[in-house]
Protein backbone atom coordinates (compact mmCIF):
# COMPACT_ATOMS: atom_id res chain seq x y z
CA UNK A 1 0.00 0.00 0.00
CA UNK A 2 2.74 2.06 1.11
CA UNK A 3 3.78 2.96 -2.18
CA UNK A 4 0.67 3.79 -4.16
CA UNK A 5 0.59 7.21 -4.65
CA UNK A 6 -2.87 8.70 -3.91
CA UNK A 7 -3.51 11.58 -6.28
CA UNK A 8 -6.33 13.38 -6.41
CA UNK A 9 -7.98 11.36 -9.40
CA UNK A 10 -7.59 8.33 -7.86
CA UNK A 11 -9.77 8.65 -4.66
CA UNK A 12 -13.24 8.30 -5.92
CA UNK A 13 -15.88 11.10 -5.23
CA UNK A 14 -18.19 10.40 -2.45
CA UNK A 15 -21.21 10.25 -4.20
CA UNK A 16 -20.00 6.86 -6.42
CA UNK A 17 -18.88 4.64 -3.04
CA UNK A 18 -22.57 2.95 -1.92
CA UNK A 19 -23.95 3.67 1.11
CA UNK A 20 -22.45 1.25 3.99
CA UNK A 21 -25.61 -0.34 5.86
CA UNK A 22 -25.10 -2.88 8.12
CA UNK A 23 -27.90 -5.54 8.87
CA UNK A 24 -28.55 -8.37 10.97
CA UNK A 25 -29.40 -11.59 9.80
CA UNK A 26 -32.46 -13.56 11.71
CA UNK A 27 -31.84 -17.07 11.69
CA UNK A 28 -34.45 -19.99 13.14
CA UNK A 29 -32.52 -22.51 14.98
CA UNK A 30 -34.71 -24.83 15.95
CA UNK A 31 -37.74 -25.84 16.88
CA UNK A 32 -36.68 -29.11 15.30
CA UNK A 33 -33.22 -29.43 14.05
CA UNK A 34 -30.71 -32.11 14.07
CA UNK A 35 -28.27 -30.39 15.85
CA UNK A 36 -30.24 -29.25 18.93
CA UNK A 37 -31.22 -32.65 20.52
CA UNK A 38 -35.07 -32.05 21.40
CA UNK A 39 -37.53 -29.89 20.50
CA UNK A 40 -36.50 -25.58 21.53
CA UNK A 41 -36.31 -22.35 19.27
CA UNK A 42 -33.70 -19.80 19.13
CA UNK A 43 -34.41 -17.06 16.82
CA UNK A 44 -30.62 -15.84 16.67
CA UNK A 45 -29.54 -12.82 15.56
CA UNK A 46 -26.25 -12.71 13.03
CA UNK A 47 -23.53 -10.57 12.43
CA UNK A 48 -22.28 -12.47 9.61
CA UNK A 49 -21.04 -15.79 11.67
CA UNK A 50 -21.30 -13.92 15.00
CA UNK A 51 -23.79 -14.44 17.20
CA UNK A 52 -25.02 -11.04 18.32
CA UNK A 53 -28.87 -11.98 20.45
CA UNK A 54 -30.67 -14.76 21.51
CA UNK A 55 -34.10 -15.26 21.55
CA UNK A 56 -35.21 -18.92 23.34
CA UNK A 57 -38.97 -19.63 23.05
CA UNK A 58 -39.32 -23.18 24.92
CA UNK A 59 -42.57 -24.72 25.75
CA UNK A 60 -42.67 -27.22 22.44
CA UNK A 61 -43.37 -30.35 24.30
CA UNK A 62 -44.84 -29.07 28.09
CA UNK A 63 -47.23 -31.36 29.58
CA UNK A 64 -48.78 -29.75 32.65
CA UNK A 65 -46.65 -32.22 34.85
CA UNK A 66 -47.90 -29.99 37.56
CA UNK A 67 -51.29 -29.94 36.92
CA UNK A 68 -51.98 -33.64 36.60
CA UNK A 69 -50.05 -34.39 39.78
CA UNK A 70 -52.42 -32.17 41.13
CA UNK A 71 -55.44 -34.94 40.16
CA UNK A 72 -53.57 -38.10 41.26
CA UNK A 73 -52.51 -40.09 43.85
CA UNK A 74 -48.74 -40.25 45.09
CA UNK A 75 -47.76 -43.28 43.40
CA UNK A 76 -49.20 -42.56 39.84
CA UNK A 77 -46.96 -39.15 39.67
CA UNK A 78 -44.15 -41.26 39.72
CA UNK A 79 -44.47 -41.95 35.88
CA UNK A 80 -44.73 -38.17 35.44
CA UNK A 81 -41.80 -37.75 36.99
CA UNK A 82 -39.75 -40.45 34.14
CA UNK A 83 -40.83 -38.29 31.16
CA UNK A 84 -38.70 -35.11 32.47
CA UNK A 85 -35.15 -36.55 32.31
CA UNK A 86 -35.76 -39.37 30.19
CA UNK A 87 -31.67 -39.82 29.43
CA UNK A 88 -32.02 -40.37 33.64
CA UNK A 89 -35.15 -41.14 34.83
CA UNK A 90 -34.34 -43.98 37.50
CA UNK A 91 -32.92 -40.37 39.25
CA UNK A 92 -36.25 -38.59 38.86
CA UNK A 93 -38.34 -41.79 40.20
CA UNK A 94 -35.85 -42.58 42.54
CA UNK A 95 -36.29 -38.89 43.64
CA UNK A 96 -39.96 -38.28 44.07
CA UNK A 97 -40.06 -41.60 45.92
CA UNK A 98 -37.54 -40.42 48.24
CA UNK A 99 -39.52 -37.43 48.26
CA UNK A 100 -42.34 -39.19 49.83
CA UNK A 101 -40.41 -41.32 51.90
CA UNK A 102 -39.34 -38.08 53.46
CA UNK A 103 -42.43 -36.63 53.99
CA UNK A 104 -44.31 -39.27 55.25
CA UNK A 105 -41.23 -40.73 57.63
CA UNK A 106 -40.78 -43.95 56.16
CA UNK A 107 -37.41 -45.30 56.63
CA UNK A 108 -35.85 -47.40 53.74
CA UNK A 109 -34.13 -50.46 54.69
CA UNK A 110 -30.10 -50.85 53.78
CA UNK A 111 -30.92 -52.89 50.67
CA UNK A 112 -32.96 -51.09 49.12
CA UNK A 113 -31.14 -47.56 49.39
CA UNK A 114 -27.87 -49.48 47.78
CA UNK A 115 -29.99 -50.95 45.15
CA UNK A 116 -30.98 -47.24 44.14
CA UNK A 117 -27.88 -46.06 44.53
CA UNK A 118 -26.40 -48.03 41.55
CA UNK A 119 -29.44 -48.03 39.65
CA UNK A 120 -29.15 -44.07 40.13
CA UNK A 121 -25.29 -44.07 39.49
CA UNK A 122 -26.11 -45.91 36.43
CA UNK A 123 -28.12 -43.96 35.49
CA UNK A 124 -26.03 -40.73 35.68
CA UNK A 125 -23.74 -42.62 33.11
CA UNK A 126 -26.35 -43.00 30.64
CA UNK A 127 -26.57 -39.62 31.18
CA UNK A 128 -23.52 -38.59 30.72
CA UNK A 129 -22.30 -40.45 27.63
CA UNK A 130 -24.74 -39.54 25.77
CA UNK A 131 -23.80 -36.13 26.44
CA UNK A 132 -20.36 -36.13 25.88
CA UNK A 133 -20.48 -38.61 22.75
CA UNK A 134 -23.44 -36.25 20.84
CA UNK A 135 -20.58 -33.40 21.83
CA UNK A 136 -18.15 -35.69 19.81
CA UNK A 137 -21.15 -35.67 16.81
CA UNK A 138 -20.99 -32.09 16.91
CA UNK A 139 -17.44 -31.45 16.25
CA UNK A 140 -17.62 -34.28 13.78
CA UNK A 141 -17.00 -37.81 15.60
CA UNK A 142 -19.88 -39.90 14.09
CA UNK A 143 -17.61 -43.23 15.74
CA UNK A 144 -17.52 -42.72 19.36
CA UNK A 145 -20.94 -42.24 19.50
CA UNK A 146 -21.98 -45.35 17.85
CA UNK A 147 -19.44 -47.07 19.84
CA UNK A 148 -20.24 -46.31 23.35
CA UNK A 149 -24.54 -46.81 22.28
CA UNK A 150 -23.79 -50.39 22.80
CA UNK A 151 -22.81 -49.93 26.68
CA UNK A 152 -26.04 -47.56 27.44
CA UNK A 153 -28.24 -50.28 25.76
CA UNK A 154 -26.77 -52.48 28.18
CA UNK A 155 -27.62 -50.00 31.42
CA UNK A 156 -31.44 -50.50 29.67
CA UNK A 157 -30.82 -54.16 29.74
CA UNK A 158 -30.00 -53.93 33.57
CA UNK A 159 -33.34 -51.56 33.88
CA UNK A 160 -35.35 -53.94 31.74
CA UNK A 161 -34.06 -56.76 34.68
CA UNK A 162 -34.70 -54.51 37.65
CA UNK A 163 -37.86 -52.75 36.91
CA UNK A 164 -39.31 -54.24 33.51
CA UNK A 165 -39.25 -50.67 31.67
CA UNK A 166 -36.11 -49.40 29.67
CA UNK A 167 -36.98 -45.18 29.14
CA UNK A 168 -39.67 -44.61 31.12
CA UNK A 169 -38.64 -46.54 33.81
CA UNK A 170 -41.21 -45.89 36.92
CA UNK A 171 -38.43 -47.95 39.16
CA UNK A 172 -38.73 -48.19 42.79
CA UNK A 173 -42.26 -48.29 45.17
CA UNK A 174 -42.62 -46.45 47.68
CA UNK A 175 -40.67 -47.43 50.47
CA UNK A 176 -38.49 -49.45 48.62
CA UNK A 177 -37.85 -51.14 45.35
CA UNK A 178 -40.77 -53.42 43.44
CA UNK A 179 -38.75 -56.40 43.41
CA UNK A 180 -35.18 -57.53 44.70
CA UNK A 181 -32.04 -57.21 42.48
CA UNK A 182 -32.58 -60.87 40.45
CA UNK A 183 -29.25 -63.00 39.74
CA UNK A 184 -29.49 -61.85 36.58
CA UNK A 185 -29.41 -58.42 36.80
CA UNK A 186 -26.37 -58.64 39.52
CA UNK A 187 -24.81 -60.61 36.82
CA UNK A 188 -25.28 -57.65 34.42
CA UNK A 189 -23.95 -55.09 36.65
CA UNK A 190 -20.61 -57.17 37.27
CA UNK A 191 -20.09 -57.50 33.30
CA UNK A 192 -20.83 -53.99 32.93
CA UNK A 193 -18.54 -52.72 35.27
CA UNK A 194 -15.94 -54.88 33.85
CA UNK A 195 -16.65 -53.91 30.36
CA UNK A 196 -17.87 -50.80 30.41
CA UNK A 197 -13.98 -49.00 31.13
CA UNK A 198 -12.65 -50.07 28.04
CA UNK A 199 -15.08 -48.28 25.92
CA UNK A 200 -14.64 -45.02 27.99
CA UNK A 201 -10.82 -45.13 27.82
CA UNK A 202 -11.44 -45.42 24.24
CA UNK A 203 -14.35 -42.25 24.39
CA UNK A 204 -11.21 -40.37 25.80
CA UNK A 205 -8.48 -41.47 23.93
CA UNK A 206 -10.92 -40.28 20.62
CA UNK A 207 -11.59 -36.92 22.31
CA UNK A 208 -9.85 -35.85 25.47
CA UNK A 209 -6.95 -35.00 24.08
CA UNK A 210 -7.59 -34.51 20.53
CA UNK A 211 -6.50 -31.51 18.79
CA UNK A 212 -9.43 -30.81 16.46
CA UNK A 213 -11.51 -31.18 19.73
CA UNK A 214 -9.47 -29.06 22.16
CA UNK A 215 -9.56 -26.23 19.82
CA UNK A 216 -13.47 -26.83 19.22
CA UNK A 217 -14.37 -26.86 22.83
CA UNK A 218 -11.63 -24.66 24.60
CA UNK A 219 -12.90 -20.98 25.58
CA UNK A 220 -16.04 -22.24 23.80
CA UNK A 221 -19.36 -21.08 25.90
CA UNK A 222 -17.62 -20.07 28.96
CA UNK A 223 -19.13 -18.82 31.73
CA UNK A 224 -17.90 -17.21 35.24
CA UNK A 225 -18.53 -18.50 38.41
CA UNK A 226 -20.02 -15.79 39.64
CA UNK A 227 -22.89 -15.58 36.27
CA UNK A 228 -23.49 -19.17 36.71
CA UNK A 229 -24.56 -19.12 40.16
CA UNK A 230 -26.68 -15.84 39.73
CA UNK A 231 -28.49 -18.28 36.99
CA UNK A 232 -28.72 -20.54 38.96
CA UNK A 233 -26.46 -23.44 37.79
CA UNK A 234 -26.28 -26.97 39.57
CA UNK A 235 -24.74 -30.09 38.75
CA UNK A 236 -22.25 -30.67 36.18
CA UNK A 237 -22.49 -27.63 34.65
CA UNK A 238 -21.82 -25.43 38.05
CA UNK A 239 -18.83 -28.02 38.82
CA UNK A 240 -17.32 -26.82 35.30
CA UNK A 241 -17.39 -23.37 36.42
CA UNK A 242 -15.44 -24.36 39.64
CA UNK A 243 -18.13 -24.95 42.13
CA UNK A 244 -17.58 -28.42 43.98
CA UNK A 245 -22.22 -28.44 45.07
CA UNK A 246 -22.96 -31.56 44.56
CA UNK A 247 -26.33 -32.78 46.28
CA UNK A 248 -25.01 -36.23 46.90
CA UNK A 249 -21.52 -34.84 49.35
CA UNK A 250 -23.83 -31.75 50.78
CA UNK A 251 -27.03 -33.29 51.86
CA UNK A 252 -26.65 -36.96 51.28
CA UNK A 253 -29.73 -39.06 50.84
CA UNK A 254 -30.09 -42.90 50.27
CA UNK A 255 -26.81 -43.73 51.99
CA UNK A 256 -24.40 -41.12 49.83
CA UNK A 257 -22.40 -41.00 52.66
CA UNK A 258 -21.58 -45.07 52.93
CA UNK A 259 -19.13 -44.35 49.27
CA UNK A 260 -16.03 -43.00 48.93
CA UNK A 261 -16.10 -40.73 45.86
CA UNK A 262 -14.55 -37.70 44.17
CA UNK A 263 -16.20 -34.60 42.98
CA UNK A 264 -14.38 -33.60 39.76
CA UNK A 265 -14.15 -29.61 39.50
CA UNK A 266 -13.67 -27.73 36.51
CA UNK A 267 -11.80 -23.84 35.94
CA UNK A 268 -13.20 -22.04 33.10
CA UNK A 269 -16.80 -23.15 32.62
CA UNK A 270 -16.41 -23.88 29.22
CA UNK A 271 -17.48 -26.21 26.91
CA UNK A 272 -14.38 -28.15 27.18
CA UNK A 273 -14.45 -28.42 31.32
CA UNK A 274 -18.37 -29.50 31.43
CA UNK A 275 -16.90 -32.47 28.86
CA UNK A 276 -13.95 -33.53 31.33
CA UNK A 277 -16.49 -33.02 34.86
CA UNK A 278 -19.08 -35.14 33.08
CA UNK A 279 -16.50 -37.85 32.15
CA UNK A 280 -15.00 -37.55 35.47
CA UNK A 281 -17.73 -38.11 36.91
CA UNK A 282 -18.89 -41.18 35.02
CA UNK A 283 -15.58 -43.26 36.33
CA UNK A 284 -16.79 -41.89 39.98
CA UNK A 285 -20.48 -43.09 39.46
CA UNK A 286 -18.80 -46.55 38.18
CA UNK A 287 -16.75 -46.47 41.43
CA UNK A 288 -20.03 -46.41 43.57
CA UNK A 289 -21.69 -48.94 41.52
CA UNK A 290 -19.11 -50.97 42.20
CA UNK A 291 -18.80 -50.65 45.77
CA UNK A 292 -22.24 -50.27 46.37
CA UNK A 293 -23.13 -54.47 44.42
CA UNK A 294 -19.69 -55.54 46.07
CA UNK A 295 -21.35 -54.21 49.58
CA UNK A 296 -24.91 -55.28 49.14
CA UNK A 297 -26.38 -55.60 52.85
CA UNK A 298 -28.83 -58.64 53.36
CA UNK A 299 -32.39 -57.95 54.18
CA UNK A 300 -35.61 -56.92 53.07
CA UNK A 301 -35.81 -54.50 50.38
CA UNK A 302 -38.53 -52.89 51.12
CA UNK A 303 -40.06 -50.90 54.20
CA UNK A 304 -41.74 -52.14 56.72
CA UNK A 305 -44.86 -50.02 55.62
CA UNK A 306 -48.08 -51.67 54.62
CA UNK A 307 -50.45 -48.36 53.92
CA UNK A 308 -47.81 -47.45 51.42
CA UNK A 309 -46.07 -50.34 50.13
CA UNK A 310 -47.88 -52.94 47.65
CA UNK A 311 -48.44 -56.25 49.78
CA UNK A 312 -47.16 -59.12 47.97
CA UNK A 313 -49.36 -61.02 45.26
CA UNK A 314 -50.01 -64.32 47.13
CA UNK A 315 -50.60 -62.27 50.37
CA UNK A 316 -53.29 -60.52 49.01
CA UNK A 317 -55.24 -63.69 48.00
CA UNK A 318 -54.42 -65.25 51.33
CA UNK A 319 -54.74 -62.19 54.11
CA UNK A 320 -57.42 -60.01 54.65
CA UNK A 321 -55.42 -56.92 56.01
CA UNK A 322 -52.73 -57.59 52.57
CA UNK A 323 -56.28 -57.53 50.21
CA UNK A 324 -57.33 -53.96 52.37
CA UNK A 325 -54.02 -52.49 52.08
CA UNK A 326 -53.96 -53.55 48.30
CA UNK A 327 -57.04 -52.24 47.12
CA UNK A 328 -56.67 -48.94 49.08
CA UNK A 329 -53.31 -48.45 47.59
CA UNK A 330 -54.51 -49.22 43.81
CA UNK A 331 -57.77 -47.13 44.59
CA UNK A 332 -55.48 -44.55 46.07
CA UNK A 333 -57.21 -43.90 49.02
CA UNK A 334 -54.38 -43.42 50.97
CA UNK A 335 -54.24 -39.91 53.10
CA UNK A 336 -50.98 -38.35 52.93
CA UNK A 337 -50.74 -35.72 56.30
CA UNK A 338 -50.86 -31.59 55.70
CA UNK A 339 -47.55 -30.59 55.17
CA UNK A 340 -45.00 -29.19 53.01
CA UNK A 341 -41.88 -31.02 52.11
CA UNK A 342 -38.86 -29.99 49.91
CA UNK A 343 -36.29 -32.44 48.59
CA UNK A 344 -33.58 -32.63 45.96
CA UNK A 345 -31.91 -35.23 44.32
CA UNK A 346 -28.49 -34.60 42.58
CA UNK A 347 -30.11 -35.69 38.81
CA UNK A 348 -28.21 -36.12 36.14
CA UNK A 349 -28.29 -31.99 35.49
CA UNK A 350 -27.99 -31.21 38.83
CA UNK A 351 -30.23 -30.46 41.39
CA UNK A 352 -33.84 -31.96 40.87
CA UNK A 353 -35.79 -30.83 43.30
CA UNK A 354 -39.34 -31.62 44.44
CA UNK A 355 -41.85 -29.39 46.22
CA UNK A 356 -44.73 -30.86 47.21
CA UNK A 357 -47.73 -29.59 49.49
CA UNK A 358 -50.27 -31.33 51.15
CA UNK A 359 -53.49 -30.51 52.46
CA UNK A 360 -54.18 -33.91 53.58
CA UNK A 361 -55.73 -35.29 50.66
CA UNK A 362 -54.75 -38.54 48.50
CA UNK A 363 -53.16 -35.94 45.78
CA UNK A 364 -50.48 -33.16 46.23
CA UNK A 365 -52.15 -29.98 46.68
CA UNK A 366 -49.33 -28.76 45.05
CA UNK A 367 -46.62 -29.74 43.20
CA UNK A 368 -43.34 -28.34 42.01
CA UNK A 369 -40.74 -29.59 40.02
CA UNK A 370 -37.30 -27.99 40.29
CA UNK A 371 -35.65 -28.94 37.19
CA UNK A 372 -32.40 -27.92 36.38
CA UNK A 373 -32.34 -27.48 32.65
CA UNK A 374 -35.03 -25.12 33.04
CA UNK A 375 -33.03 -23.12 34.97
CA UNK A 376 -29.87 -22.76 33.38
CA UNK A 377 -30.90 -22.91 29.88
CA UNK A 378 -31.96 -19.27 30.31
CA UNK A 379 -28.15 -18.45 30.51
CA UNK A 380 -27.60 -19.80 26.74
CA UNK A 381 -27.54 -16.29 25.09
CA UNK A 382 -25.25 -14.85 27.28
CA UNK A 383 -23.31 -17.99 26.54
CA UNK A 384 -22.59 -18.13 22.56
CA UNK A 385 -23.26 -14.12 22.52
CA UNK A 386 -20.01 -13.14 20.24
CA UNK A 387 -19.51 -16.82 19.07
CA UNK A 388 -20.06 -18.15 15.87
CA UNK A 389 -22.86 -20.35 15.14
CA UNK A 390 -20.47 -23.91 15.29
CA UNK A 391 -19.74 -22.43 18.65
CA UNK A 392 -23.16 -21.76 19.88
CA UNK A 393 -24.47 -25.48 18.84
CA UNK A 394 -21.21 -27.15 20.79
CA UNK A 395 -22.24 -24.95 23.76
CA UNK A 396 -25.63 -26.18 23.51
CA UNK A 397 -24.57 -29.75 23.60
CA UNK A 398 -22.57 -29.43 26.24
CA UNK A 399 -25.50 -27.74 28.61
CA UNK A 400 -27.06 -31.24 28.12
CA UNK A 401 -30.79 -29.40 28.15
CA UNK A 402 -33.47 -32.21 27.77
CA UNK A 403 -36.20 -31.17 26.39
CA UNK A 404 -38.42 -33.15 28.54
CA UNK A 405 -37.08 -32.23 31.85
CA UNK A 406 -37.00 -28.16 30.16
CA UNK A 407 -40.56 -28.55 29.54
CA UNK A 408 -41.94 -30.43 31.89
CA UNK B 1 -23.28 -25.19 61.30
CA UNK B 2 -25.85 -22.19 60.82
CA UNK B 3 -28.52 -22.83 62.54
CA UNK B 4 -32.19 -22.00 62.02
CA UNK B 5 -32.74 -20.03 65.22
CA UNK B 6 -29.76 -18.05 64.56
CA UNK B 7 -30.99 -16.91 61.04
CA UNK B 8 -34.70 -16.27 62.56
CA UNK B 9 -33.35 -13.95 65.03
CA UNK B 10 -30.94 -11.82 62.49
CA UNK B 11 -34.24 -11.63 60.28
CA UNK B 12 -36.90 -10.60 63.33
CA UNK B 13 -33.85 -8.33 64.42
CA UNK B 14 -33.30 -6.45 60.84
CA UNK B 15 -36.95 -6.71 59.56
CA UNK B 16 -39.20 -7.06 63.26
CA UNK B 17 -43.36 -7.68 62.44
CA UNK B 18 -42.45 -7.47 58.90
CA UNK B 19 -41.29 -11.19 58.93
CA UNK B 20 -43.91 -13.72 60.82
CA UNK B 21 -44.89 -17.59 60.80
CA UNK B 22 -41.49 -18.79 61.48
CA UNK B 23 -41.95 -22.71 60.79
CA UNK B 24 -39.42 -25.41 60.62
CA UNK B 25 -41.31 -28.40 58.40
CA UNK B 26 -38.94 -31.34 57.90
CA UNK B 27 -35.73 -28.93 59.13
CA UNK B 28 -36.34 -26.13 56.63
CA UNK B 29 -36.66 -22.55 58.01
CA UNK B 30 -40.20 -21.21 56.84
CA UNK B 31 -40.73 -17.81 57.35
CA UNK B 32 -43.52 -15.34 55.56
CA UNK B 33 -42.98 -11.76 54.45
CA UNK B 34 -44.69 -9.41 52.95
CA UNK B 35 -44.75 -7.88 49.11
CA UNK B 36 -43.39 -4.60 50.37
CA UNK B 37 -40.16 -6.48 51.63
CA UNK B 38 -39.63 -9.36 49.91
CA UNK B 39 -37.18 -8.26 48.03
CA UNK B 40 -35.07 -6.41 50.88
CA UNK B 41 -35.18 -9.76 52.38
CA UNK B 42 -33.81 -11.55 49.97
CA UNK B 43 -30.99 -8.80 49.35
CA UNK B 44 -30.36 -9.26 52.91
CA UNK B 45 -29.94 -12.64 52.91
CA UNK B 46 -27.60 -12.70 49.67
CA UNK B 47 -25.06 -10.09 50.70
CA UNK B 48 -25.31 -11.07 54.52
CA UNK B 49 -21.53 -11.63 55.18
CA UNK B 50 -21.47 -15.07 57.16
CA UNK B 51 -24.93 -16.24 56.05
CA UNK B 52 -24.18 -16.14 52.40
CA UNK B 53 -27.03 -17.61 51.27
CA UNK B 54 -26.48 -16.29 47.61
CA UNK B 55 -28.13 -19.23 45.64
CA UNK B 56 -31.84 -18.73 44.64
CA UNK B 57 -33.30 -22.22 44.35
CA UNK B 58 -36.30 -21.98 43.02
CA UNK B 59 -39.45 -19.48 42.89
CA UNK B 60 -43.05 -21.44 42.54
CA UNK B 61 -46.48 -20.30 43.00
CA UNK B 62 -49.37 -21.54 45.00
CA UNK B 63 -52.88 -21.01 45.13
CA UNK B 64 -55.55 -20.72 48.02
CA UNK B 65 -58.67 -19.93 46.30
CA UNK B 66 -60.68 -20.38 49.88
CA UNK B 67 -57.98 -17.62 51.87
CA UNK B 68 -60.27 -14.01 51.05
CA UNK B 69 -57.44 -11.46 50.69
CA UNK B 70 -54.37 -14.17 50.26
CA UNK B 71 -55.72 -15.89 47.59
CA UNK B 72 -52.09 -16.58 46.28
CA UNK B 73 -48.91 -17.51 47.62
CA UNK B 74 -45.37 -17.21 45.71
CA UNK B 75 -42.26 -19.22 47.61
CA UNK B 76 -38.75 -18.68 47.38
CA UNK B 77 -36.23 -21.69 47.77
CA UNK B 78 -32.84 -20.13 48.45
CA UNK B 79 -29.38 -22.26 49.53
CA UNK B 80 -26.42 -20.91 51.28
CA UNK B 81 -23.75 -23.33 49.96
CA UNK B 82 -21.21 -22.31 52.57
CA UNK B 83 -23.03 -23.49 55.40
CA UNK B 84 -25.44 -25.84 53.59
CA UNK B 85 -28.48 -24.23 54.73
CA UNK B 86 -31.82 -23.46 52.98
CA UNK B 87 -34.35 -21.68 53.39
CA UNK B 88 -37.45 -21.05 52.39
CA UNK B 89 -40.09 -17.24 52.02
CA UNK B 90 -43.52 -17.15 51.68
CA UNK B 91 -45.60 -14.21 49.98
CA UNK B 92 -49.14 -13.82 49.93
CA UNK B 93 -50.73 -11.88 47.63
CA UNK B 94 -54.89 -10.80 46.82
CA UNK B 95 -56.07 -11.91 44.35
CA UNK B 96 -57.37 -8.35 43.84
CA UNK B 97 -53.77 -7.09 43.40
CA UNK B 98 -51.45 -9.84 42.38
CA UNK B 99 -48.71 -7.84 41.75
CA UNK B 100 -45.12 -8.62 43.52
CA UNK B 101 -41.47 -6.75 43.04
CA UNK B 102 -39.64 -9.13 40.55
CA UNK B 103 -36.10 -10.57 41.90
CA UNK B 104 -34.52 -9.95 38.61
CA UNK B 105 -32.42 -7.86 39.82
CA UNK B 106 -30.98 -10.13 42.39
CA UNK B 107 -30.86 -12.95 40.65
CA UNK B 108 -30.62 -13.61 36.88
CA UNK B 109 -32.09 -16.91 37.14
CA UNK B 110 -35.32 -15.30 38.85
CA UNK B 111 -36.36 -14.35 34.95
CA UNK B 112 -37.75 -17.50 33.89
CA UNK B 113 -38.63 -18.85 37.13
CA UNK B 114 -41.29 -16.11 37.35
CA UNK B 115 -42.02 -15.97 33.64
CA UNK B 116 -43.35 -19.77 34.93
CA UNK B 117 -45.10 -18.75 37.68
CA UNK B 118 -46.48 -15.69 35.34
CA UNK B 119 -47.62 -18.20 32.91
CA UNK B 120 -49.23 -20.70 35.07
CA UNK B 121 -50.80 -18.61 37.93
CA UNK B 122 -51.28 -15.38 36.50
CA UNK B 123 -49.14 -13.21 38.92
CA UNK B 124 -47.82 -10.37 38.19
CA UNK B 125 -43.77 -9.64 38.86
CA UNK B 126 -43.61 -5.64 38.31
CA UNK B 127 -40.71 -4.47 36.77
CA UNK B 128 -39.82 -7.94 35.18
CA UNK B 129 -38.19 -7.09 31.74
CA UNK B 130 -39.67 -9.71 29.61
CA UNK B 131 -42.98 -11.04 31.20
CA UNK B 132 -44.63 -12.94 28.94
CA UNK B 133 -45.90 -16.58 28.80
CA UNK B 134 -43.10 -18.99 28.34
CA UNK B 135 -44.17 -22.86 28.78
CA UNK B 136 -47.89 -22.13 27.38
CA UNK B 137 -48.83 -20.66 24.11
CA UNK B 138 -49.00 -16.58 23.82
CA UNK B 139 -52.55 -16.75 22.81
CA UNK B 140 -53.56 -18.74 26.16
CA UNK B 141 -56.38 -16.42 27.60
CA UNK B 142 -56.50 -18.22 30.99
CA UNK B 143 -53.71 -19.17 33.93
CA UNK B 144 -53.87 -23.19 33.46
CA UNK B 145 -52.65 -23.72 37.29
CA UNK B 146 -55.58 -22.02 38.72
CA UNK B 147 -57.47 -24.30 40.67
CA UNK B 148 -60.99 -23.24 39.16
CA UNK B 149 -59.34 -25.02 36.21
CA UNK B 150 -60.24 -28.51 36.35
CA UNK B 151 -58.16 -31.58 35.08
CA UNK B 152 -60.60 -33.12 33.41
CA UNK B 153 -63.77 -32.40 31.20
CA UNK B 154 -66.50 -31.44 33.31
CA UNK B 155 -69.30 -32.75 31.41
CA UNK B 156 -67.78 -36.84 30.90
CA UNK B 157 -70.00 -38.65 32.48
CA UNK B 158 -68.36 -42.32 32.34
CA UNK B 159 -65.99 -40.87 35.07
CA UNK B 160 -67.83 -40.61 38.41
CA UNK B 161 -65.53 -38.99 41.05
CA UNK B 162 -67.39 -40.43 44.68
CA UNK B 163 -66.00 -43.80 42.78
CA UNK B 164 -62.14 -42.98 43.07
CA UNK B 165 -62.34 -40.87 46.55
CA UNK B 166 -62.34 -37.73 44.62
Amino acid sequence: MADIELLPHNIPANSELPELVEELTTLNLGPTHPATHGIFQNVLKMDGEKIVSGEQTIGYIHRAFEKIAERRPYYQITTLTDRMNYCSSPINNLGWHMTMEKFLGVEVPKRAQYIRVIMMELARITDHIICNSILGVDTGAFTGFLYVMQKREEVYEIYEEVCGARLTTNMGRLGGMERDLSSTAIRKIHEFIKSFPPVLRELEKLLNRNRIFMDRTINVGSISLERALSYGFTGPNLRAAGLDYDVRVMNPYSSYQDFEFDIPVGQNGDTYDRYMVRNEEMWQSLKIVEQAINNLPEGPYYADAPEYYLPPKNEVYKSMEALIYHFKIVMGEIDAPAGEVYHAVEGGNGELGFYMISDGGRTPYRLHFRRPSFIYYQAYPEMCKGSSLSDAILTMSSLNVIAGELDA
Amino acid sequence: MLSNQEVAEELLGKFGDQVFDFEEPYGMLTLSTTREEIIPVLEFLRDHKSYQIIFLTDITGVQYPDKTGQEFMVVYHMHSFVHNFRVRIKVSIPEADIHIPTATGLFASANWMERETYDFFGILFDGHPNLKRILNIEEMDYFPMRKEYPMEDATREDKIDALFGR
